[in-house]
């Protein structure tokens, strides 16, 4: 005390020493333990939707729920193949979509871009990343919707009709494309900052090293760095692929939601998540019905969480 | 000074810079299209009535009313579930910076929260759903609260974690040395210098669980009457958004622009605010 005496709530503690450190202990104690809430949590989810999607998974074999093409739940034919190629369809068409502009962006950004430039693109895209899936569901209906109806549909569809991929089937924009511009809107921030971070662990030497023997910048690029940060570029485009997958809102808004299987880029889709946003909470005194889709939440759960596990296992291998 | 020659290299560099700036010029105008979109047909639409009233009879044909309920009832949600993670996630989040000494186990929870935040929103809300009506509960805010609590924990934790891991040893080192314990140095020392990060961590965890819409979906449900319970059903910006646009009524989908209009701007100031108040805060850390 006296003329040593430090000036903060810590110096003001007054109780002795082993009380101290007894609190000290507790919370060395109960700090492992408590780390793992987030992952308690999760399994009680995983065990919720088992338990209640067990009704299901008993009445009708695994095989007949995922590849079934007849959704009829009064009837009680629950074939989910209509709903998971609908999912794959967009998410597909958004990961293909965002992917290369994406990966130059973010080579750009990191390799080009002077410092000024960088300090204003950043935020840009972090705030592009924080507009709620709502509001890119509201520009898909009033601006996709009606491009790919009005400009697309009659431009692709006119000149390459004769593939299936392109045919025109339905007469509106609500369809694969629609939702597949809107995701890959959506996943591109995403995928920018996930590569431009593993950009910059890259060793300077190696870009140094390449400059030096007379590499021009885009070959040092090519050569170098792109095959350095390969794994991370996949994993990169793997949780884009995720998050697009699970992603409800914005989606179902522009897709049309008809239950039938895709076959060209101009048809409607009615993917997983928006199965489960349209019908659950109402109808559910048709049997099976709320058990069928916390099965198709359970799908969504199981294939995110492998997705995501893959991509951070890759990642990991960047950041020390 | 030989000034280069075109050869095929040279060329090659040349093209691609443009190819990449054409990228970023791509990405930065569809940013440009959303934002004057979401502007040019929300604004218009947007009224005193819609942000100061709540949905009147026959609302959703196109008679009077606004969205306040919505706009409440999604300050409510975001306030609630900020705080409710925020109690869980402080705590972790200091924990594995101070008290978790083996890296091994430190990046094995990092890699559990990395794989949790991409979990879809619309699975916490399935299982809201259930888990409700196993014990007969109605939709309310409480429950809408709980689950969005849910979604942003894990990244209210990884953001928070990302923030102290930056926490400089030095400063840890000399309150060790000074006689603290850990537990003292977590409390007084990391949480003070390191509070501008946190602020910023909170608030993207709020602008996120603001917007969310999957998951209140089924467990906030959906009300014309202002929020005045935790135990009643809450409305939400994101669903009134996308209930009004599903009317056929034109009037009304104007409307559900002009809520969308609201709901992005709140979303910006939250993201922008985040940024300010973090700067503010930096002024009481030791540099």
């Amino acid at each position: 005390m006296g003329i040593f005496e430090i000036r903060s709530d810590a110096g003001r503690d007054t109780r002795p020493a082993s009380a101290r450190h007894r609190q000290d202990a507790i919370a060395q104690r109960w700090s492992l333990r408590i780390t793992f809430i987030p992952l308690i949590v999760l399994g009680f989810v995983a065990i919720a939707l088992i338990v209640r999607a067990w009704p299901i998974l008993q009445t009708y074999p695994l095989i007949a729920l995922l590849f079934g093409t007849v959704w009829k739940p009064s009837a009680g034919q629950f074939g989910l193949w209509p709903f998971i190629t609908g999912t794959l369809w967009v998410t597909s068409v958004g990961v293909i979509l965002a992917v290369p502009p994406s990966i130059l962006t973010a080579i750009y950004i990191s390799e080009y871009a002077q410092t000024r430039t960088r300090l204003i693109i950043k935020p840009i895209l972090d705030v592009l990343a924080a507009i709620p899936p709502v509001v890119y569901g509201v520009w898909g209906l009033l601006a996709v919707v009606p491009f790919v109806e009005s400009v697309l549909v009659p431009g692709l569809s006119g000149a390459l009709g004769f593939l299936p991929l392109f045919a025109s089937n339905q007469p509106t924009g609500f369809s694969v494309l629609a939702g597949g511009i809107v995701l890959a809107v959506m996943i591109t921030p995403l995928i920018i900052a996930v590569i431009y971070e593993i950009l910059h662990t890259v060793p300077n030497d190696l870009r140094q090293a390449s400059l030096a023997v007379g590499a021009t910048r885009w070959e040092t690029i090519w050569r170098v760095l792109l095959p350095y940060i390969m794994p991370g570029i996949i994993a990169a485009i793997v949780l884009g692929a995720s998050r697009a997958f699970g992603e409800t809102i914005a989606v179902l808004m522009v897709v049309g939601n008809v239950p039938k299987v895709p076959t060209s880029l101009f048809d409607t889709a009615y993917p997983l998540p928006a199965l489960i946003a349209n019908n659950y909470g109402e109808m559910m005194s048709i049997p099976l019905y709320d058990a069928a889709l916390l099965m198709v939440a359970l799908v969504l759960l199981v294939v995110v969480f492998i997705f995501n596990l893959i991509a951070m296992m890759i990642l990991r291998r960047f950041v020390r | 000074m030989q000034r280069p020659t075109l050869t095929r290299r040279n060329l090659g560099e040349m093209v691609m810079k443009r190819i990449m700036q054409g990228a970023l010029v791509l990405v930065m105008s569809t940013l440009g299209l959303i934002v004057w979109t979401i502007i040019s047909r929300g604004l218009p639409s947007l009224t005193w009535e819609m942000v100061s009233q709540t949905p009147k009879g026959g609302f959703y044909m196109g008679k009077g009313g606004g969205v306040l309920n919505a706009i409440l009832g999604s300050i409510y949600i975001g306030l609630g579930s900020t705080m409710l993670a925020l109690i869980v996630s402080l705590p972790i989040a200091l924990a594995l910076n101070t008290y978790v000494q083996q890296t091994r186990w430190q990046e094995r929870i990092r890699l559990m929260l990395d794989v949790l935040w991409g979990i879809p929103s619309i699975v916490y809300g399935a299982f809201g759903f259930t888990v409700m009506l196993t014990f007969g509960l109605r939709a309310s805010l409480l429950a809408g609260i709980v689950i969005v609590a849910l979604v942003i924990l894990p990244i209210m934790i990884r953001a928070m974690d990302e923030v102290l891991r930056r926490m400089p040893t030095d400063l840890t080192h000399a309150a060790l040395a000074l006689g603290t314990t850990r537990f003292e140095v977590a409390r007084h020392v990391v949480l003070r210098q390191m509070l501008p990060g946190l602020v910023t961590a909170i608030l993207l965890a709020f602008g996120r669980g603001i917007g969310d819409a999957a998951s209140v979906l089924f467990t906030a449900g959906y009300t014309d009457r202002m929020p005045t319970s935790l135990f009643s059903p809450t409305a939400t910006l994101p669903l009134a958004v996308l209930f009004q646009l599903s009317t056929p009524f034109e009037a009304v989908r104007e409307r559900g622009y002009a809520s969308a209009f609201i709901l992005t701007i709140l979303v910006l100031v939250v993201s922008i605010g985040a940024r300010w108040l973090s700067h503010a805060l930096s002024r009481y850390t030791i540099k």
